[in-house]
């Protein structure tokens, strides 16, 4: 972990609430499946959001604002420097994909799929990516994955684009695929869970305290003991989920 | 040169500072940022007879200028604690520390630090009868003299080491329990424990938390904490450790003029890894501004 100072290079909006924010500073303590901690000025706890993007000093978040800390993330401008706490959770374990990935990314579950999706092609692995949202105006990123070379199947629950339902509905579609990779709120990883055929890794949201493994207010129970979702996750392996 | 040495039971501190229990883990997850030798000391996280795994999540809930936990006194159990973090803490920590214990019933609280009692490295016990986030257990013994009074003497029948009560703010006169620790023996008293609150979500209409309630602390509650370490000292002659919403420099200076030897610093660990570091590093500065040269000659220096 490092506490850092990143500055806003730019905060646009990608999609209804959904904002994209590149933010430039020292990346070199962060991994693919991790997440950061920023120091939001007018809200006391630090927000937790997932590492989209990493480019040579660059990093790239995508959220959605849903409540105060993200709202004042919205309206933040250009050269803005905050306070960011860098290389926090244990991240995707890319060794165990094999040679067909799917990458299943339902609403702000996405971003961190993305950089998972560029490791996986540099290793030469062939990435299938579900990308799951409510309605079309929530969509966002598609061509980013499809540019990356990536296999992309849209489902949204009205269907207004892609298939008309649930991730687990486009995951019908798709037979192939040596393992799993799923970030998302927890009704689709539970759905995903139960649908899919071969091992892969969760990517798990709680309410924290500080992020960094101090407070044990992140805890739950896994099949291999307590863990802190902030410090041992967020990404549990399949096998060990206990719902 | 100022002096920002204090003695707490006989024991020196480099300085008054001391993350509080529950905000520094075990300490080695602070050493990898900082060398946590800088701290006067720490209080360790509040280990139980038993492994305890806590309370459902959410176990967090934001407020204006601090948090609510819900924890529930998670712990591997004091078994473990001895075989596996005080070994690892050992390694980057080379100054007494501060067991925090919480039971939930006067033989747990005694078994536990009987248990730790043989613990070079602890120097003192701070006893938790105050945790709002266990039924049936703490809260229930800071809330009632008698029983803190029986704590108190069920833990100092059991060890040498100078035995501190963590007091509740959650009663109607602190003084009170104060009292009843300091005639049971106690060699001092900390306070003060989080605050009872709650908060709702509007959107989805119920309490953030999954147990509903838990401890409030943070800045927020600062002046609380200060008027209550203010009421103690002039209720008893031990020693008193303050805490409750510490976050800088003046806060410490503030809180040793109401009467605290030594000051804990939780919550602001939590969104701020280095902020015990940075307090300690800022005191001298405060200190010179407002012509203090010895910490020592300013504990109570309000009264
Ligand atoms: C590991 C991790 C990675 C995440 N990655 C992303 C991401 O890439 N993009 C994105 O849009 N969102 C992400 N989230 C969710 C994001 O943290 C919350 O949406 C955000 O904290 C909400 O803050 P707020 O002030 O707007 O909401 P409020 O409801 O006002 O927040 C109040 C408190 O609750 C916490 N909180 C509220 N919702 C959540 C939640 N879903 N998860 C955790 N804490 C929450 C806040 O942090 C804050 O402490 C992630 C969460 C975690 C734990
Ligand atoms: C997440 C969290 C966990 C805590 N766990 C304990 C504990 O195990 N034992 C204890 O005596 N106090 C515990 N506390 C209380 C703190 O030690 C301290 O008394 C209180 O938070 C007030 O200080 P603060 O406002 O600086 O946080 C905890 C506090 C927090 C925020
Ligand atoms: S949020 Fe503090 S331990 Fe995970």
């Amino acid at each position: 972990m490092k506490q850092l100072k990143f500055k806003i290079l730019s905060n646009v909006q990608i999609a209804d609430k959904v904002y994209k924010m590149t933010l430039s500073g020292d990346t070199t303590d962060i991994k693919c499946g991790q997440f950061v901690n920023i120091q939001i000025d007018g809200a006391y706890l630090r927000r937790p959001i997932s590492v989209c993007d990493l480019e040579q000093g660059v990093l790239t978040i995508i959220y959605k604002a849903v409540g105060k800390g993200t709202e004042i993330m919205a309206n933040l401008d250009k050269g803005t420097v905050l306070d960011v706490l860098t290389g926090l959770g244990n991240g995707y374990d890319i060794a165990q994909s094999g040679d067909k990935p799917l990458l299943i990314g339902g609403g702000v579950g996405v971003p961190p799929m993305y950089l998972l999706a560029k490791e996986l092609v540099n290793e030469g692995k062939k990435v299938t990516v579900i990308l799951g949202f409510n309605t079309k105006t929530d969509a966002f990123y598609m061509e980013e994955f499809e540019n990356l070379g990536a296999k992309v199947f849209v489902s949204t629950v009205d269907g207004t684009l892609g298939v008309k339902g649930f991730v687990t509905d486009a995951l019908k579609e798709i037979a192939d695929y040596t393992y799993f990779y799923t970030c998302g709120p927890e009704p689709m990883l539970k759905a995903v869970y139960n649908a899919t055929a071969t091992s892969g890794q969760f990517s798990f949201e709680e309410r924290m305290g500080c992020g960094f493994g101090a407070c044990m207010g992140c805890s739950c129970k896994t099949k291999y003991g307590n863990k802190r979702i902030c410090k041992d996750g967020p990404v549990l392996v399949k096998e060990e989920i206990i719902w | 040169m100022v002096d920002t040495k204090v003695t707490l039971s006989g024991i020196e501190l480099d300085n008054p500072i001391i993350p509080a229990s529950g905000t520094f883990g075990f300490g080695y997850e602070f050493a990898e940022l900082y060398d946590i030798n800088v701290l006067g000391t720490f209080s360790f996280k509040g280990t139980t007879k038993d492994a305890r795994f806590g309370n459902p999540t959410p176990r967090i809930a934001e407020c204006e200028s601090g948090l609510i936990n819900s924890v529930g006194l998670q712990n591997p159990g004091v078994e473990k604690v001895k075989a596996q973090e005080l070994p690892k803490l050992k390694k980057c920590f080379s100054k007494p520390v501060m067991a925090n214990v919480s039971g939930f019933s006067v033989e747990d609280y005694a078994y536990t630090c009987q248990m730790l009692n043989d613990e070079e490295q602890i120097g003192w016990f701070e006893v938790n009868i105050s945790c709002p986030n266990v039924h049936g257990g703490g809260l229930a013994f800071g809330t009632s003299a008698k029983n803190a009074e029986l704590v108190t003497k069920a833990v100092k029948a059991v060890t040498n080491k100078p035995v501190y009560i963590k007091l509740s703010p959650n009663v109607t006169d602190i003084t009170e329990i104060a009292k009843a620790c300091e005639a049971a023996g106690a060699d001092g008293i900390s306070l003060i424990n989080t605050l009872l609150g709650m908060r709702i979500d509007l959107k989805t209409k119920k309490p953030v938390v999954a147990n509903k309630m838990g401890g409030f602390s943070g800045p927020a509650i600062f002046p609380v904490a200060l008027r209550m370490v203010y009421q103690c000292y002039e209720a008893v002659k031990i020693p008193i450790i303050g805490m409750g919403g510490v976050s800088t420099a003046e806060d410490v200076v503030e809180m040793m003029l109401a009467g605290a030897t030594a000051v804990e610093v939780g919550a602001a660990n939590l969104v701020n890894p280095f902020a015990s570091k940075e307090i300690i590093e800022d005191l001298p500065r405060v200190m010179e501004k407002y012509k203090i040269s010895s910490l020592k000659d300013i504990i109570g220096g309000a009264h």
